[in-house]
C-alpha cells in the first residue's frame, strides 16, 4: 500500500482513476456493424453513454470496409464498486521455489510426485503446458521435468480425456494437468467438464488432483467445474508445483 | 543480392548437399509406397465429389471399397477406370454406384490394359488442364488488377463460419491485406476425410472444404475488383488429408497453401511415413498449380527455445527446400517459414532476430520467405504486443521477407476481432512504408554481433544436417532432433493408411504431373 492518497480513497466506492481521484477515466475500443460516418460516431457515443460512462468522447474512428466502423472512445465511469467486500477464492498454498518444492517433497511426501499434463480434446496449442512441464520451462523458471523429485510426463496435444485418465492410472499419477487454450464458443468448458465426469464415472476422481490452466481459466471457475485448482495466464511451474505438494501433503495427513 | 552477412558459401553448398541426400534417402522409401490420402486425391482429380447417405465423402467410400477388396496396392485408378471403361460411365457415377452398393469393383471383368492406360491419361490430362486453367486465370487477374508489394500482408480469419469469414476477409482486403488465410477448425488435421459442403460451425477456425474454398475465393475475387488488387487466398493442407486438400485448393484457385514435410509428424503426431508420402504428391500438385507453399519451421520455436534452436529452423528450411525441389516446386513458390519468437526480455534479442532473418534471406534468395510474428511471448498486454509486432515488422521490411504473417496484439487472447486485424495492417503498412529501402542502406559490421550470430547458426545447422545425413531423417525424428519432439517410425496417427505399392501400381496423375513438370519418372514397382 504505497498509494499516498490511500487514506482518502473510499474503498466502498471505488471507480477508475486516470489522473484525478474519482475521475472515472475509462478507455474503450470496439467496432460497430454500421458504415463509417457521423451517424456511426454518434451511435458509438450514445452506446458508450448507455454503458454508464459520462461525457463519452470518440477520439478516433476508422472505416473497416464492408459497412463496419472501429472506434476509440473515452468516458467517465459513473459506477462504483465496493472493494471492501470482495472475496476471491485463490490457490492459497505458500509459493515455494524450485528448491523449496523438491525439499518439501523429500521431507513431507517421501517419494516422487507423479504429474502428467497435456492439451486435451481437440486443442493443439501446447504453449501453456510446455511452459509448465518442459525441462526448459518458461521465463527463466524450469519446468516440472527438471524437478528431481517430480516424475513429469507431457503428453502434448489433442489427447482425448479417456486416454488421459488411462495414462493417469497407468502411471499412478498424483496430479493431472490440463491446458486449454482454444476457448472459442466455450469448447474448453465442455471438454473440462467431460474430464471430471469421466473421472467420477470411473471412480478415480478422489485419487487424483485435477488441475486446469489456460489464458481464460481462473481458480474460481476451475472449482465450479469440479477441478481442484485452476491457473490463469502468467502461471509458472513453481505455482503449480507448490499447490500440488501442499495439497498432497494435506490429503496424506488426513 | 550482394552478400551482406559474410556467410561461407562453401558451407551453404555443403548444407544443401546434405539436405539433398537426406531427402533422396526418404524419396527411395516413399517411392515404393502410397497412402489412402494419395488415392483419394486421384479420385478427386478425376472429378469424384459428394458424400454418401452417411455423409462419408465418396473418395473415401471408393478408396475403402477398393482397399477392402485388396486391390488398392495397384492404385485406385486401375479398379475405378476399369469400371469406367467397362460400363461406359464416369468416375463420379462409379463412386455413386459403389456408395449405394449396386457396383462391386472386384467383380467387373478386366478390360485391356492399353485401353485403361489411355483412359487414365485422358483423365489426368483433363484434371490437370483444369488446374492449369486456374493457374492461367490467376496470372491474368494479377496482370489486370496488380498485387500488393512484398512483403505481402498476410492475415488470418478464423470465425468458424465460412460466411462470416468471407465478410472478415473482404474487410481485411479493404484495410490492405494481400493474403487472407482461413484458419482450420482445431483438430481437422487429424480427421482422415475432408468434410463436405459449406460449414458454419468450427472451433478456433473453419473447416477446409471444397465448397468453403469456393465461397472464400468468390468473396476475395469480388473485393479484389473493388480494391484494384489481386487478393490471395490461403489454406492449410497439413494433416491426414494433405494431398486431397492440395488438390481441392488447386481446383478452386487457392494461391497459398501451408504444406510442410515435417509439421504433421512433430506437432500433430501423424505417422512419419504417412506424412512424407503425402507431402510429396501434395507438393507436386501445389507446384503445378502455381500455389506458393508455406512451411512450418516457425512452429519449432513454440516448443523449443528460439535462441538455442535457431539452427534447427535453418536445417529444416534446407530439407524442405530439397523435398520441394524434388516435387518440381520452383524456389519462387517456396515460402520457407521462420519466426520472430525470441524472448523480448533478452538483451540484443532484436539483433539475433535480424541475424536469423537476414541469413535466411541470403541463403534462399529466391524464396518468398514466410515470416511468422511473435506468439509465444505475447502476454495479453495488447499495448506491449503491438510494439513487439512493430519490431517484427521492422525486420520483415529490412530483410525483405516475402510473406509477413501479421501479428495481432490480441494474440494469446482470442481469434482476431475485426479491428485487431485493422491495427495489425496499419502497423505493418506504417513500418513498411517508412522503412521501405532501409535494407539497401545498411551494411552489417564485419565480425560484429549480427554477422557472428548468423555464422554460428549456419555452422550448427550444417553440423546437424551432416549428422542427419548419416543416420537418415527417420532416425533423426526418432531421436527428437527437431523441435525437441521424438516420434517413432511406426507410431502416430494414420500409419494404417500407408500401403506398399504392388507390381503394376499405377497413378496416372502422378505420371502426368511428372511429365508436365519435367520431373524424372519413378521406377516401376517390381522392375529390376
Amino acid at each position: 500500500m504505497n498509494n499516498p492518497q490511500a487514506a482518502s480513497i473510499d474503498l466502498k466506492r471505488v471507480k477508475p482513476y486516470g489522473d484525478t481521484m474519482g475521475d472515472g477515466a475509462v478507455q474503450l475500443s470496439f467496432s460497430l456493424p454500421v458504415p463509417y460516418g457521423e451517424e456511426a460516431r454518434e451511435a458509438a457515443r450514445r452506446l458508450v453513454a448507455m454503458m454508464g460512462l459520462e461525457e463519452p468522447q470518440v477520439y478516433h474512428m476508422a472505416d473497416l470496409g464492408e459497412g463496419y466502423t472501429w472506434f476509440i472512445v473515452y468516458g467517465k465511469c459513473t459506477h462504483t464498486i465496493d472493494f471492501s467486500t470482495i472475496r476471491v477464492p485463490k490457490v492459497d498454498s505458500t509459493r515455494l521455489d524450485f528448491y523449496g518444492v523438491n525439499q518439501f517433497i523429500r521431507e513431507h511426501i517421501g517419494r516422487k510426485v507423479v504429474v502428467i499434463g497435456a492439451c486435451t480434446g481437440t486443442d493443439a496449442h501446447t504453449v501453456g503446458i510446455d511452459a509448465i512441464m518442459n525441462m526448459k520451462g518458461y521465463n527463466g523458471e524450469y519446468g516440472l521435468e527438471r524437478y528431481p523429485e517430480v516424475d513429469a510426463y507431457n503428453f502434448g496435444s489433442q489427447v482425448p480425456n479417456e486416454e488421459m485418465l488411462a495414462k493417469a492410472m497407468d502411471l499412478k499419477a498424483d496430479a493431472l494437468l490440463v491446458s486449454q487454450v482454444v476457448t472459442q464458443k466455450g469448447v474448453h468448458i465442455q471438454n473440462l467438464t467431460e474430464l471430471v465426469e469421466l473421472a467420477e464415472a470411473e471412480g478415480i476422481r478422489d485419487q487424483l488432483l485435477l488441475i486446469c490452466g489456460g489464458p481464460r481459466i481462473n481458480h474460481e471457475m476451475a472449482l465450479e467445474l469440479g477441478f481442484d485448482a485452476g491457473f490463469g495466464p502468467g502461471t509458472l511451474a513453481p505455482d503449480v508445483a507448490s499447490f500440488v505438494v501442499h495439497e498432497l501433503e494435506r490429503r496424506m495427513s488426513k | 543480392m550482394e552478400n551482406k552477412l559474410r556467410l561461407d558459401e562453401g558451407k551453404i553448398v555443403r548444407a544443401r548437399q546434405a539436405a539433398g541426400n537426406i531427402a533422396t534417402g526418404v524419396d527411395h522409401f516413399i517411392g515404393t509406397r502410397t497412402t489412402v490420402a494419395v488415392e483419394r486425391t486421384v479420385l478427386r482429380l478425376m472429378g469424384v465429389d459428394g458424400v454418401d447417405a452417411d455423409w462419408v465423402p465418396l473418395p473415401n467410400v471408393v478408396t475403402d471399397h477398393v482397399l477392402e477388396r485388396g486391390l488398392l496396392g495397384k492404385g485406385v485408378s486401375t479398379a475405378v477406370l476399369n469400371a469406367v471403361v467397362q460400363l461406359g460411365i464416369t468416375p463420379q457415377q462409379v463412386a455413386e454406384r459403389v456408395a449405394v452398393g449396386t457396383l462391386d469393383l472386384a467383380t467387373v471383368p478386366p478390360v485391356d490394359k492399353k485401353i485403361i492406360t489411355a483412359k487414365g491419361q485422358e483423365m489426368a490430362q483433363m484434371g490437370l488442364d483444369r488446374i492449369l486453367a486456374n493457374r492461367q486465370e490467376r496470372k491474368k487477374r494479377i496482370e489486370r488488377l496488380g498485387e500488393g508489394r512484398k512483403p505481402y500482408l498476410y492475415v488470418i480469419v478464423a470465425t468458424g463460419d465460412i460466411y462470416e469469414d468471407a465478410i472478415q476477409g473482404k474487410s481485411a482486403a479493404h484495410q490492405g491485406a494481400d493474403i487472407v488465410a482461413v484458419i482450420r477448425s482445431t483438430g481437422q488435421s487429424l480427421i482422415d476425410y475432408v468434410p463436405y459442403g459449406a460449414t458454419r460451425e468450427g472451433f478456433g477456425g473453419t473447416y477446409a472444404t471444397q465448397e468453403n474454398f469456393r465461397i472464400m475465393r468468390k468473396a476475395l475475387d469480388e473485393v479484389g475488383e473493388e480494391v484494384g488488387r489481386y487478393i490471395r487466398l490461403c489454406n492449410y493442407c497439413s494433416g491426414l488429408c494433405m494431398p486431397e486438400i492440395a488438390a481441392m485448393g488447386a481446383l478452386e484457385r487457392l494461391d497459398v497453401m501451408l504444406n510442410d514435410a515435417l509439421y504433421g509428424i512433430l506437432f500433430r503426431d501423424i505417422n512419419m511415413q504417412r506424412t512424407l508420402i503425402d507431402q510429396a504428391f501434395s507438393r507436386m500438385i501445389n507446384g503445378y498449380a502455381g500455389i506458393m507453399i508455406n512451411t512450418g519451421e516457425d512452429n519449432y520455436l513454440t516448443t523449443a527455445d528460439a535462441v538455442e534452436a535457431a539452427h534447427t529452423v535453418l536445417a529444416s528450411q534446407f530439407i524442405n527446400e530439397q523435398f520441394a525441389t524434388m516435387a518440381g516446386l520452383p524456389a519462387e513458390q517456396m515460402g520457407l517459414g521462420h519466426a520472430f519468437e525470441m524472448n523480448p526480455d533478452l538483451e540484443d534479442g532484436f539483433l539475433l532476430e535480424l541475424a536469423q532473418a537476414q541469413m535466411a534471406r541470403q541463403i534462399f534468395p529466391n524464396a518468398p520467405l514466410k515470416y511468422m510474428p511473435p506468439t509465444k511471448h505475447m502476454t495479453g498486454n495488447i499495448f506491449k504486443g503491438h510494439i513487439q509486432d512493430a519490431l517484427f515488422n521492422t525486420i520483415g521490411m529490412w530483410t525483405n521477407q516475402g510473406v509477413q504473417l501479421l501479428g495481432m496484439m490480441t494474440e494469446a487472447m482470442h481469434t482476431p476481432h475485426i479491428h485487431d486485424r485493422k491495427l495489425a495492417i496499419e502497423n505493418a503498412r506504417y513500418v513498411f512504408n517508412n522503412l521501405r529501402h532501409l535494407g539497401e542502406e545498411i551494411q552489417y559490421k564485419p565480425g560484429g554481433r549480427i554477422e557472428k550470430r548468423a555464422q554460428d547458426v549456419l555452422d550448427q545447422s550444417l553440423a546437424m544436417l551432416e549428422e542427419v545425413e548419416k543416420v537418415g531423417l527417420f532416425t533423426a525424428l526418432e531421436r527428437g532432433w527437431f523441435a525437441d519432439v521424438k516420434r517413432g517410425l511406426t507410431g502416430g496417427k494414420g500409419l494404417s493408411g500407408v500401403l506398399e505399392k504392388e507390381e503394376g501400381y499405377w497413378n496416372p496423375f502422378e505420371i502426368e504431373l511428372r511429365e508436365r513438370a519435367g520431373l524424372p519418372m519413378r521406377e516401376e514397382v517390381g522392375s529390376p
